[in-house]
């Protein structure tokens, strides 16, 4: 065996690798600076992240494989890495002030972000599937921490452990998975096993190492039955965390699923297509139809991060070119929205209390107009509205289905679409046409960090809606090289 | 530059829109400035509309001869879809589009001192939704069509739910997922054209439509119908329509009755008929005894209303029902008749909703038992309100009459029956409306509030003196608006196949 490293190597390790530098930068810095001096080292988390994603973005157009196939090195990779670093960098950027102010903003918050982004990262380029377990277990470990990091309150303890345990089980699927998919082809690298099973075919072992492995991916992105966990803990998190949990992990887990279902077992889409259509239906179906009956703005926001693996599903359930192009584009429009909607939730967010319930919204529009018309963009963009980035990604997804001839699904898609609006619209509703209770009134907070992330991700979406051109072609190349025949 | 090249379809299409974005950055104090603003562009809009009527050195006029859509634009948008801006109109939609340029500078300036709070959105509102209508009737690319479609959904939503009445936010949720929902179904419809027809583009699906004929049709024309049904609103699907009518502030109902409505109905006819004839054959039956249903069934409840603008809104319920089944005559008069009628129920039902938020800013109540004998105290708008309700009711030497004449005369040669029972509408309309007349406007004046009002201001009289004056060259010459259709409407059925009898 050939053990010496090639500047491929490095290169497909690059982004991850500047991430975790940085990380440990932080850390030991960390000793060297007075305490109250500390907080600046989120700048330094927020230029790794800056740096990370440049280096990401220069790599689009690479391709190879690195350490002997374990990483792929693909425009597929750099794409959904970037997700994941412009959800963490931005990240940053709304949890600045909130740590800050429940005293909770010790340097480890940015560290363990950082080690959580390359975990992502990591896991976007994962062309193995041991890789996709590191992977994800880079990811998680930070992220169970991270949810409970508003310790003492014990939501946010209830969360981490939660999430702990049912992460824990999940990981476990994925390994027996993994486990059994070896025993059934002899390879767990994904290019061979693409190679492989062209040539045998499915088999029992194989299919039951498949779906224990969709089993542990699903845990990550939220997926029914999968989902127990995701309201308790995104209500728990503190809030930043909470948006970052909710289109990180998810962009991590769909990358794995995408590349393992979408590229390594394309070839027997048959066994498996159904499966996951049926889990996407679902997903659609119980998230949005339980978001409906929420109280809290946090919690509703959850299910409806369900609701949106559910969408995502569908991509994956399409088999095609199709599909994975649009599930990408989803995941990049929805991590923008979505991050920009808890940044919203951050503001809106009391340092001597959070009260996310709809009363709290009611007659925002008067007391922060700006803040309403950004909140408006997002769940306007969350329902599927034309010109956001929701919409385009929506229809990308729709577009799949009835290609792949799954109307049953597209048409379950858009019924629950039309429910989701309900619950979106509520929140139009409370901002703009309700009075605020007297003394109900919850001053948002005003911060330049928070500020300007919600700005830029509603441009973002707004951008994705009417000019997504650029970033169409991004993510057509992503999922032609990685599908095409 | 070569102004015979000038985009007039996207001018007119956008300029709204620039108004709405000039008005954005003006401070919230300066109302004047904003209301004057807005209705200096709703104004040049209409001006600059007219362009396609009247020629002016190289720019502008119509060829009513030549079939097919004139003045197209189209610009690559998303071509990773194979999406394009492609615009155009024929004589069908430069109706529509005039009706729109027409009706908005009116609804603005109704709402002149009617609306104090929060005046610059309210205009902002309304100019976006003006440029959303107008891309609805320019569209001829599917998905685009579908942008513009969605997009006018936002601003009326938020005119009800904001400005509306007590109930409002109930009625502009309920308008909001109603429309959603069918234009979803028909969102999938476009996308499987899309992918199976390998264009978005309606001229393009419409030369090589051949594929079409083995196509799931059927399932097709219904996810295009539903939206559309929706929207007219056809019975049963018009439960939405009330509510939202009630709720909205008039110039939201001028709006939603007089161009909203019809986005449905030109739906049908630039989509439905076309592209699935045989669909559209099969559903006829259907379709038509849905409008029979809405014309008697809108007519009965508006009889039995208490409350002015309710009756309005259940009329609409029964003259869009007239429109539905003059589309689905397939006869050259049922259509032609149809597209006038769109054009008079716009007028005539929108001064009506104009007409009711006069007496409503003045008395603060829509209830007929509190008026009664108004037409001695003001005797301009009692004469007023005479024509423009004589004019929804049909009579004849006024607009109503020429377009549902010509509809039964259509469905007539289509089908004897279904004239008849319509037929009947235009009697129970009579009844409904002479009745709503007579409660508020005859007898003496029982009730002391109503002993010192003042009659129409100058401004309500330029409010809704252009709609009087179109209401009787329409029942008098009709025939201009006849000329600017009939190549559009024959091409509309050369699509569809050969002529029906009687034709």
């Amino acid at each position: 065996m050939n053990l010496q490293v090639t500047s491929t190597d490095y290169l497909s390790i690059l982004p991850p690798t500047i991430l975790a530098v940085f990380a440990m930068l932080v850390l030991v810095i960390d000793l060297f600076v007075k305490p109250e001096r500390r907080p600046g080292l989120a700048w330094l988390a927020l230029i790794g992240f800056v740096v990370a994603g440049v280096a990401a973005f220069a790599l689009i157009n690479q391709r190879g494989t690195g350490f002997h196939g374990m990483i792929a090195l693909d425009p597929y990779a750099q794409v959904l890495g970037l997700v994941a670093i412009v959800a963490g960098g931005f990240t940053v950027l709304t949890s600045f002030n909130y740590v800050r102010d429940r005293n909770i903003g010790r340097s480890e918050y940015y560290a363990l972000l950082l080690f959580s982004v390359s975990g992502m990262v990591l896991m976007a380029s994962a062309n193995n599937l041991i890789i996709v377990f590191i992977a994800l277990e880079l990811l998680s470990i930070p992220l169970y921490v991270l949810a409970g990091f508003a310790r003492p309150d014990p939501q946010s303890e209830e969360a981490a452990l939660k999430y702990f345990l049912l992460g824990a089980f999940a990981s476990g699927f994925l390994l027996f998975g993994i486990a059994l998919t070896y025993g059934a082809l002899g390879s767990i690298d994904l290019t061979v096993i693409a190679a492989k099973i062209g040539q045998v075919g499915s088999s029992p072992m194989l299919l039951i190492g498949a779906g224990l492995i969709l089993v542990g991916l699903g845990f990550k992105v939220a997926a029914v039955p999968f989902h127990m966990w995701t309201p308790d803990v995104y209500e728990g998190a503190p809030t930043p965390i909470t948006g970052f949990m909710s289109v990180g992990a998810k962009a991590a887990g769909f990358a794995a699923m995408l590349r393992v279902f979408g590229y390594s077992l394309h070839a027997i889409q048959a066994d498996w297509v159904i499966i996951v259509a049926i889990l996407s239906a679902a997903t659609m179906i119980v998230g949005n139809i339980i978001a409906i009956s929420q109280t809290n703005l946090k919690r509703m926001l959850a299910y409806s991060s369900i609701a949106h693996a559910g969408y995502i599903l569908m991509g994956v359930a399409s088999a095609n070119q199709t599909g994975m192009a649009g599930a990408l584009f989803y995941l990049l429009a929805y991590t923008f929205t979505n991050i920009g909607a808890f940044a919203v939730l951050t503001a809106m967010a009391r340092p001597e209390g959070e009260n996310q319930t709809f009363p709290a919204y009611r007659g925002l529009y008067k007391r922060s107009p700006g803040l309403a018309l950004m909140m408006m963009i997002f769940m306007l963009s969350l329902t599927g509205i034309p010109l956001t980035g929701g919409f385009i990604g929506k229809y990308y997804l729709f577009l799949s289905a009835i290609e792949a001839r799954l109307y049953w699904l597209a048409i379950i898609g858009v019924l629950t679409s039309v429910v989701s609006a309900f619950f979106y619209l509520r929140v139009i509703v409370d901002m703009f046409m309700r009075e605020a209770e007297p003394g109900q009134e919850v001053k948002a907070v005003n911060y330049a960090p928070l500020n300007w992330t919600i700005n830029l991700t509603a441009l973002a979406t707004f951008v994705l809606g009417v000019i997504p051109t650029s970033a169409l072609a991004l993510v057509q190349l992503a999922a032609k090289l990685l599908m095409g025949t | 530059m070569n102004l015979t090249n000038l985009p007039l379809i996207s001018i007119v299409t956008f300029l709204p829109l620039a108004g709405a974005i000039i008005i954005l950055f003006l401070r919230r104090e300066e109302e004047n400035n904003i209301k004057q603003t807005a209705m200096a562009t709703a104004v040049l809009t209409f001006i600059v509309s007219l362009l396609f009527v009247v020629r002016i050195g190289p720019v502008g006029g119509f060829d009513l001869a030549r079939a097919g859509f004139q003045y197209g634009e189209k610009v690559a948008w998303i071509p990773a879809f194979g999406i394009n801006y492609e615009v155009g109109i024929d004589g069908i939609s430069l109706l529509l589009l005039l009706l729109t340029t027409l009706l908005t500078p009116l609804a603005i300036l109704s709402s002149w001192n009617s609306i104090k709070e929060r005046q610059k959105e309210y205009m902002i509102f309304m100019l976006i939704l003006e440029t959303g209508m107008l891309g609805v009737f320019v569209s001829l690319d599917l998905f685009l069509f579908y942008v513009f479609w969605e997009i006018t959904l936002v601003p009326m939503y938020f005119l009800i739910g904001i400005w509306g009445g007590p109930r409002r936010v109930y009625a502009a949720v309920k308008f909001f997922l109603y429309t959603m929902a069918g234009s979803l179904l028909m969102l999938l419809a476009i996308l499987y054209l899309g992918i199976n027809g390998h264009t978005f583009s309606l001229t393009e699906l419409l030369a090589n439509h051949s594929w079409l004929a083995g196509a799931p049709q059927m399932a097709l024309f219904v996810g295009f119908a539903v939206a559309f049904a929706i929207k007219v609103p056809l019975w049963p699907f018009h439960s939405w329509l009330p509510d939202a009518h009630v709720e909205a502030p008039t110039a939201g109902s001028v709006i939603l009755a007089g161009v909203l409505l019809k986005m449905g109905t030109y739906g049908f006819l630039r989509f439905n008929l076309p592209l699935f004839p045989d669909a559209a054959r099969q559903a006829a039956p259907v379709i038509a005894v849905l409008a029979i249903i809405g014309i008697i069934y809108g007519a009965i409840v508006s009889f039995a209303q208490t409350d002015v603008k309710k009756l309005v809104a259940y009329s609409s319920v029964s003259h869009l029902g007239f429109v539905m089944l003059g589309i689905f005559s397939f006869t050259p008069q049922g259509i032609q008749g149809a597209v006038l009628q769109m054009i008079n129920h716009g007028l005539s039902t929108g001064a009506l909703f104009l007409m009711v938020g006069f007496i409503y800013e003045r008395r603060h109540t829509r209830e007929m038992d509190q008026f009664g004998g108004l037409w001695k105290i003001l005797p301009i708008y009692g004469t007023l309100f005479l024509i423009v309700s004589l004019s929804s009711m049909g009579l004849p030497g006024l607009n109503g009459f020429v377009g549902e004449f010509t509809i039964l005369l259509g469905t007539w040669a289509a089908n004897p029956v279904w004239a008849a029972f319509a037929a009947t509408g235009v009697i129970l309309a009579a009844i409904y409306i002479l009745t709503m007349f007579q409660k508020m406007f005859m007898g003496e004046t029982r009730n002391e509030e109503n002993k010192h009002l003042l009659d129409l201001s100058q401004r309500e009289l330029w409010v809704i003196v252009p709609i009087i004056v179109l209401i009787f060259v329409i029942g008098l010459y009709p025939n201009p608006f006849f000329q600017a259709m009939t190549t559009s409407v024959d091409g509309v059925l050369r699509q569809f196949g050969p002529l029906v009898a009687g034709g």
